[in-house]
């Protein structure tokens, strides 16, 4: 059991949670994640190690609630427990001093860019940060990613806060003012790391992605996050999660990550009716 | 045995154990064999001669004293049985239900020379379920604790039975791994219905009370390397990982929604209990029409768990003809009885989808048999132009297993073969690296519960050797 030490809400359905996890605080690199499941009946789903504290044992995850397993995970409190917490899975990230680092982080995808931003920082980048979301209350983690970025930039989809428009916006004008660039990183919805990646093509900036397909075990054994790279099937939670943006097929992800919309949307159905109501009331919003 | 007796009892006719009958059976996930009654397991032990050289004990992997324990059970000692069966098998409940014995000690068993062979593994099943039903689980004493601690990579067969036989010898063991439950395929792969999940569970509860430590989630190479699980007190490593990584046949169209390994598909459905959505949270696709592509055990076993989830059609594709096979007889008679339909000389080329990425139909092709291959069976051959599509909206590939490679990538100075498996040596176990041993399927790529067992047995003794030596 994987005790939650502290929750902190962070914007409208995201939720950090510190947790007790002594072994994996210890060897988490950036870039990794951990699989976990909550209870007997629980699915497998993995979530970015945003941070860690080895004197503490602890790991930070932040979790956005898009269907019943977030849900039940955001609405646990401190004391509570997970019971599965497997990790740390997948490769870290390449990191060296590529000159100038760009980080486009979106809207979750900001959690996966924090401790990215982190290393490279330490690594000897300059680093230079986009954070977007679609509106003001969903913009997390400014202030750590301001800790460890030389420039930031944010831009809301609605114009409430930062730019008016896309990371995507952002990232071209830096382009077009011919400010040389080693690397990006970007993290974030599908179509919008779809879209980073079209943008530095013509350009030839190399651009790593970090993909989020269905996973099960997380150890190379299923087969279920198996996303086409360069026209070869590769295993995204030993393989990646990070790769080439250039050589993703990002339209083949996103129709397998809707493989079982039907399935999620009756459990999130079921989840709300038996319990939801009840943790909605306890959590008092 | 004096000869007339033989011949008395080579006259009693071999027990059929009675079975849920199939028209039921395909709709739920309860054993399908029932079990002998005590009065069948007398009758059926009673068929066996007592050979004074007996060629079936030769044809066990890990040579159980088979007359021995028979002749037991026709004494109606049923629990003393049992307690034989365990100085060789630590896992008999397990194998008289998976091991293939009709080509094991069955094969060679001389009363089946005449008629039909004694039930080896049917009276193996029932005495370790009667020990374990009536709580007569005896947990041997444990000598002295010898201070030496050794690390068992993967809860299959191999590293259970590893765990095991060190225990028992005084060494402090702990068992790591990757899932959340022990087991290996015994857990995540073989069927409900054809390995209840409580047996399984039920054996590791055993060894836990033995005093095996289970560590649960820890993925080895990742969490902790070999290096350090050495430097940081474990005096040997047993390497037991399985054979973990599936196969796809890279034709067009395989990463389709529907598109599934066995692994991913035997997964949901055992580990994750997908057939009791949403009582249990994850999902797997039912399908209309599902078809299964190879023709082993992990294809049966993908095609009897989709029949069990209610889908108008299952159709097996096979490239060669039913007689070569690998699945076991057995389990290829249950499932053309609860309906399994079979496309024999038959390849896929082609998964189709519709405009959502969805699979609709599979593109195949008709195969001859050429001349013979290394294996010994005939090659098949692609009939040009014989190509025909088959509407399915679930597709299971079931065309083999590669190794891991998380072990490998962690562990620079281990021997590899050319297909990723762990070099070791058969009799011993080990590796070329000082204090690793490996076996099971990471040495043997795909092989049997029992292989990987006596795997198992020998490394066991080996790294006894060595912790009682310090030679390597
Ligand atoms: C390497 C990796 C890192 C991730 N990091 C984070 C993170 O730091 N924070 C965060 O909020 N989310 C992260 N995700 C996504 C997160 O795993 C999914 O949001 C979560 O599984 C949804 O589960 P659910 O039951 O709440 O929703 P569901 O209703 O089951 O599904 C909602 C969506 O989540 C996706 N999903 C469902 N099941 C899985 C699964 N088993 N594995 C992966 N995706 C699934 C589906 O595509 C679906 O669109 C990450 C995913 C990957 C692969
Ligand atoms: C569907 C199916 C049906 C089968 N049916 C039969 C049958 O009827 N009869 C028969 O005799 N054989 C059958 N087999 C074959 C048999 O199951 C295998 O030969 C046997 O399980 C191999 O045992 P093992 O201990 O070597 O590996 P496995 O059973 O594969 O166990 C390996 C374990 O190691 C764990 N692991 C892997 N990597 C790591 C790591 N890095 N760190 C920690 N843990 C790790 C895995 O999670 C797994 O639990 C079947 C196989 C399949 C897939
Ligand atoms: S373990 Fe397998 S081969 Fe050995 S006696 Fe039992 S059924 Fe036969
Ligand atoms: S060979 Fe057959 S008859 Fe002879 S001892 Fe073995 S089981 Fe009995
Ligand atoms: S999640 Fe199973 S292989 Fe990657």
């Amino acid at each position: 059991m994987f005790e939650i030490k502290e929750k902190k809400k962070l914007a409208h359905l995201v939720t950090l949670l510190r947790v007790k996890a002594p072994r994996i605080a210890e060897k988490r690199k950036a870039g990794q994640f951990v699989v976990l499941r909550l209870n007997e009946h629980g699915e497998r789903i993995p979530l970015t190690i945003a941070d860690s504290d080895p004197v503490e044992g602890t790991i930070t995850i932040i979790v956005q609630e898009v269907g019943k397993t977030t849900a039940l995970l955001s609405n646990k409190l401190e004391g509570d427990a997970i019971l599965d917490v497997v990790g740390p899975l997948g490769r870290p990230t390449h990191i060296e001093n590529y000159g100038t680092a760009v980080c486009v982080g979106g809207g979750i995808g900001t959690a996966v860019t924090y401790p990215i931003g982190r290393a490279l920082k330490e690594a000897g980048c300059k680093v230079v940060s986009v954070i977007g979301s679609r509106t003001k209350d969903l913009l997390i983690l400014e202030d750590e990613m301001r800790s460890v970025s030389d420039e930031l930039f944010i831009t809301t989809d609605d114009g409430s806060y930062g730019h008016h428009g896309f990371v995507t916006n952002v990232l071209e004008e830096f382009i077009a003012g011919k400010r040389k660039i080693g690397m990006v990183i970007a993290v974030g919805p599908v179509p919008m790391m779809r879209a980073v990646a079209q943008v530095t093509r013509p350009h030839g900036i190399l651009t790593m992605v970090s993909l989020n397909p269905i996973m099960v075990d997380g150890t190379g054994m299923c087969g279920s996050c198996r996303v086409t790279i360069a026209g070869q099937n590769r295993f995204v939670c030993v393989d990646g999660p990070e790769f080439n943006g250039h050589e993703v097929d990002f339209n083949e992800l996103i129709r397998r990550n809707r493989s079982y919309l039907k399935e999620e949307r009756m459990a999130m159905e079921e989840f709300v009716y038996h319990e939801g109501a009840r943790c909605y009331e306890r959590r008092g919003d | 045995m004096d000869p007339k007796e033989a011949k008395e009892r080579m006259k009693i006719p071999r027990q059929d154990m009675p079975e849920q009958d199939p028209g039921e059976r395909v709709r739920n996930f309860y054993e399908v064999a029932y079990g002998y009654t005590p009065e069948q397991a007398v009758t059926e032990a009673r068929r066996c001669i007592q050979c004074k050289t007996p060629l079936c004990a030769a044809g066990c992997p890990v040579g159980i004293d088979i007359p021995w324990f028979v002749r037991l059970i026709a004494e109606g000692k049923f629990v003393e049985a049992a307690w034989k069966l365990k100085e060789t098998n630590g896992l008999p409940a397990v194998c008289g239900r998976v091991c293939p014995q009709e080509d094991q000690c069955e094969k060679v068993c001389v009363t089946g020379k005449r008629g039909k062979p004694v039930s080896i593994g049917r009276l193996e099943r029932f005495a370790a379920d009667y020990e374990r039903e009536h709580g007569e689980t005896a947990i041997p004493e444990i000598p002295r604790r010898t201070g030496k601690k050794v690390a068992v990579i993967g809860g299959g067969p191999a590293g259970l039975t590893v765990a095991g036989d060190l225990v028992k010898r005084g060494h402090g063991v702990t068992v790591f791994e990757a899932l959340h439950t022990p087991g290996g395929v015994l857990v995540y792969g073989i069927p409900e219905f054809r390995l209840p999940k409580n047996i399984v569970a039920a054996e590791v509860e055993y060894l836990r009370r033995m005093g095996v430590e289970m560590e649960c989630n820890a993925v080895i190479g990742k969490l902790e390397t070999i290096d350090e699980l050495l430097s940081g007190g474990f005096d040997a490593v047993f390497i037991g990982t399985g054979a973990g990584l599936p196969y796809f046949m890279n034709i067009p169209g395989e990463n389709l929604v529907g598109v599934y390994s066995a692994n991913e598909y035997l997964t949901r459905v055992n580990l994750m209990r997908a057939y009791e959505f949403p009582e249990y949270d994850t999902p797997v696709i039912r399908g209309r029409r599902v078809v299964v592509v190879g023709g082993g055990n992990t294809a049966m076993d993908s095609a009897r768990t989709a029949l069990r989830l209610c889908p108008e059609e299952v159709t097996m594709i096979y490239r060669r003809s039913m007689e070569e096979m690998p699945a076991r007889v057995e389990e290829i008679h249950h499932g053309a009885e609860e309906g399994l339909k079979f496309q024999f000389l038959t390849n896929p080329v082609r998964f189709v989808g519709d405009d959502e990425g969805r699979l609709k139909a599979v593109e195949c092709v008709r195969m001859g048999l050429g001349s013979p291959d290394e294996s010994g069976r005939r090659r098949p051959v692609p009939a040009e132009g014989s190509e025909f599509c088959m509407d399915c909206d679930v597709a299971i590939i079931a065309v083999g297993n590669g190794a891991n490679p998380l072990i490998p990538q962690t562990t620079p100075d281990l021997k590899l073969t050319k297909w990723n498996n762990i070099v070791a040596d058969g009799e011993t176990g080990r590796t070329g690296k000082k204090g690793v041993f490996a076996g099971g399927d990471i040495v043997r790529g795909g092989a049997t519960v029992i292989l990987a067992m006596g795997d198992g047995r020998r490394a066991a003794n080996s790294i006894h050797e060595y912790l009682t030596t310090g030679v390597w």
